[in-house]
């Protein structure tokens, strides 16, 4: 075959299907330090190694959600972090039969001569940094590739650049025992309507996965992480079966049989909305050969960290807050969420114009 | 979305899909006037006109095959033809809720600068003679471009211009309300094993969804024509449990889920080792978004050929022997062939080296 079959073949196509198990889904926790201090300062606390240690531990022990997670994407530093007890993080993750995933790209770069597009770095020892990850108990690696829409946007150029490097990320961790979730995201911002979205979305698919097979990367040992086929920001909202019908044909169109399973990004979805459509998407009849769950930072997030505040006498209310939404996402991804999640911060847009990680 | 849709649209999803009918199959009665030659002559029968057209009488009325065939594919000259009684084959085929389809490419010429690799003729006017067909009833075409297996090929050159010639001719038929078989054979012929052979199909493959993709064709309204996966003509052979195992994984790999149905070439295999392959497929467990049936030539008409001989007091014993193959390979799609349909001739194998059509 055309795939790479290395030594860690079989163990990747076990944790890539077990990922994408039915009813479970990811949390993506993996923001930058960067990035996590605009989160924290939204709740006035200060972006210290021991705020963002004691956000991470309100998640991941919060009581019964971990079954509604098949894994959890971490930044580095939360990778070797533990609970205030002395409990590392990955211990806690591994013994609930969540797997830790690891972050593994640098940010974005923009590409000189277009307008606005990037391209994504972290190349330079990443195979190391892999086999390290590994080490410290990491069984999945997330790498973000950009891109717009635009009058000429995504670019020739653009498209090539982004989907060559997610292939040569995800065989990099392929050869280092790691799954690799490839993450294709097209920015919803612009006034554009869902059709040039879904035609966007279906050119880029279908450029990463002959970028994925040139690079002989084995697909049943892959996830892939896109985002919804949506109306952009200043457009016109439609409703989740329309969302969850463009999203599953550009899918089907592009996503061979052979990937386990789909993990929704959210983008600035609010929290409900992304629930929601992702249950739409589920309900849908139509043959669907992969599982479709979620990927959500924000959508999972967001309700949870204003509940908190920093403060310790919020912990219990937040994290009853994060379980709900667990468990919502969780049903979602079976199509029986029966929208009791809905109301108040559940439903505020986390949408950020031009929003950077 | 990224894909044309044209005012043929639905009725191309329609017929794509009713071709992918479980239990039923495509007849590949294509044969060029010179090909055609060389069966008859095979036979001791003349290449005539109303010896062809007795021919295809033959088997387009036998009684109760029909009801097994999804398609059959024509040569121009048969489209036009009518029974020995004045009726019209194509109406004879409408009547029994048959799709008859159309080869439209050239042949094909040699690549200069490789090593005897191919690409297909057959685009200069094909928009008019598509409309044409459609006209005189057809509903679905067939172009078949080749690729074969040696220390340096295929070539990427090779890949590239039959990957984006199928994809032209793919857009020309649904522009003119042809539901397009892509067909892109890799030959048989050689000593490679079974894993070079999957190699190279994935290969193949991935490169035809990224030129039907670049060139916007409605994959719904498509049908793949490939060879099953095997090792070489000249290599040890495998159980059909194995060819079923590395034929899918393949297809799992590379074909979209929006095409509706593969429809096997037989290649060289006798029409009892197609069968059985085609058998084996359709009892893989796992994954399988598409029918999985036959186009076969050869492996359903060889026996019936031999039975006939030309003479019409053998039309009976004849067309007897074609139903019996119909037959098997309608249980084949649905994983039910027991065995058995072999007739004189039936494990014959009907591999010619470097065969020409």
């Amino acid at each position: 075959m055309s795939a790479f079959v290395g030594k860690y073949a079989d163990e990747l196509i076990k944790n890539a299907k077990y990922i994408a198990t039915p009813g479970k889904g990811i949390l993506a926790a993996d923001e930058s330090t960067g990035t996590i201090g605009k989160r924290l300062s939204s709740i006035n606390v200060e972006n210290i190694e021991s705020n963002r240690q004691a956000l991470r531990e309100l998640l991941f022990t919060t009581p019964n959600a971990l079954p509604y997670l098949s894994g959890v994407i971490l930044f580095e530093e939360t990778l070797y972090q533990k609970t205030a007890d002395g409990k590392p993080f990955v211990d806690v993750l591994l013994e609930a039969n969540v797997l830790p995933g690891i972050k593994v790209d640098k940010g974005v770069v923009d590409l000189a001569g277009t307008n606005g597009e990037t391209t994504t770095q972290g190349f330079d020892g990443l195979g190391a940094r892999c086999a390290a990850f590994y080490k410290a108990g990491a069984r999945f690696a997330k790498w973000r590739a950009v891109f717009k829409i635009g009058a000429t946007e995504p670019s020739e150029l653009s498209i090539q650049q982004n989907a060559q490097g997610l292939a040569r990320y995800a065989i990099i961790c392929q050869e280092n025992g790691l799954v690799p979730i490839v993450e294709p995201e097209i920015l919803t911002d612009g006034s554009h309507d869902i059709k040039k979205c879904a035609y966007a979305s279906e050119m880029v698919l279908a450029a990463v996965y002959k970028a994925l097979n040139e690079q002989h990367v084995l697909l049943e040992g892959t996830l892939l992480k896109p985002n919804m086929v949506t109306p952009g920001s200043d457009s016109p909202k439609v409703t989740p079966e329309v969302i969850a019908e463009y999203t599953v044909t550009t899918l089907r169109r592009t996503v061979p049989a052979a990937v386990p399973g789909i993990v929704f990004l959210s983008g600035g979805q609010s929290e409900e909305e992304a629930t929601v459509n992702l249950n739409a998407m589920n309900k849908l009849e139509v043959l669907k050969p992969w599982t479709l769950s979620f990927s959500f930072g924000r959508a999972l997030q967001a309700s949870t960290l204003k509940i908190w505040g920093g403060k310790a006498e919020n912990v219990e209310a937040a994290q009853a807050n994060f379980l709900a939404r667990c468990k919502a996402n969780s049903e979602a991804t079976l199509g029986k969420y029966g929208g009791d999640g809905a109301g108040g911060l559940a439903s505020e847009s986390l949408y950020v114009k031009g929003y950077k990680y | 979305m990224s894909c044309f849709k044209g005012k043929y649209a639905d009725e191309l999803i329609a017929n794509a899909t009713y071709i992918g009918t479980p239990g039923k199959g495509i007849l590949a009665a294509d044969e060029s006037t010179g090909t055609i030659g060389k069966r008859l002559s095979s036979i001791g029968v003349e290449n005539s006109e109303s010896n062809r057209r007795a021919l295809r009488e033959l088997l387009f009325c036998t009684p109760g095959a029909l009801q097994y065939c999804s398609g059959i594919i024509l040569f121009e000259e048969t489209l036009y033809q009518k029974t020995a009684a004045g009726k019209p084959f194509v109406e004879i085929m409408k009547e029994n809720k048959v799709l008859p389809g159309i080869k439209v490419d050239k042949g094909t010429v040699e690549l200069a600068g490789t090593n005897g690799e191919t690409t297909t003729t057959g685009l200069d006017g094909l928009g008019q003679r598509c409309a044409q067909y459609y006209e005189a009833g057809a509903r679905f075409a067939k172009w078949r471009a080749v690729l074969k297996i040696s220390a340096n090929e295929p070539s990427q050159l090779s890949i590239n211009e039959n990957a984006y010639g199928l994809a032209r001719y793919a857009m020309i038929c649904q522009e003119n309300g042809l539901v397009p078989i892509v067909e892109p054979e890799i030959l048989v012929d050689g000593p490679h094993d079974i894993n070079k052979c999957a190699d190279v199909t994935e290969r193949v493959l991935a490169a035809c969804y990224k030129a039907l993709n670049d060139h916007h064709v409605l994959l719904e309204g498509t049908l793949l024509k490939p060879n099953m996966v095997t090792p070489g003509s000249d290599s040890k052979k495998v159980a059909p449990e194995v060819v079923a195992e590395y034929t899918v994984r393949a297809l799992l790999r590379t074909m979209p889920a929006a095409v509706p149905a593969v429809v096997f070439l037989s290649g060289g295999q006798s029409e009892e080792e197609a069968t059985v392959n085609l058998n084996a497929i359709n009892k893989v467990q796992g994954k399988k978004p598409w029918s999985l049936t036959f186009s076969f030539g050869r492996a359903l008409q060889q026996s019936t050929l031999k039975a006939w001989a030309g003479k019409e007091e053998n039309v009976k014993k004849a067309q007897e022997v074609f139903l019996a193959r119909c037959k098997a390979n309608s249980e084949a799609t649905l994983g039910k062939y027991q065995g058995g349909a072999a007739a004189e001739g039936a494990t014959e194998s009907l591999h010619i080296k470097d065969y020409k059509y």
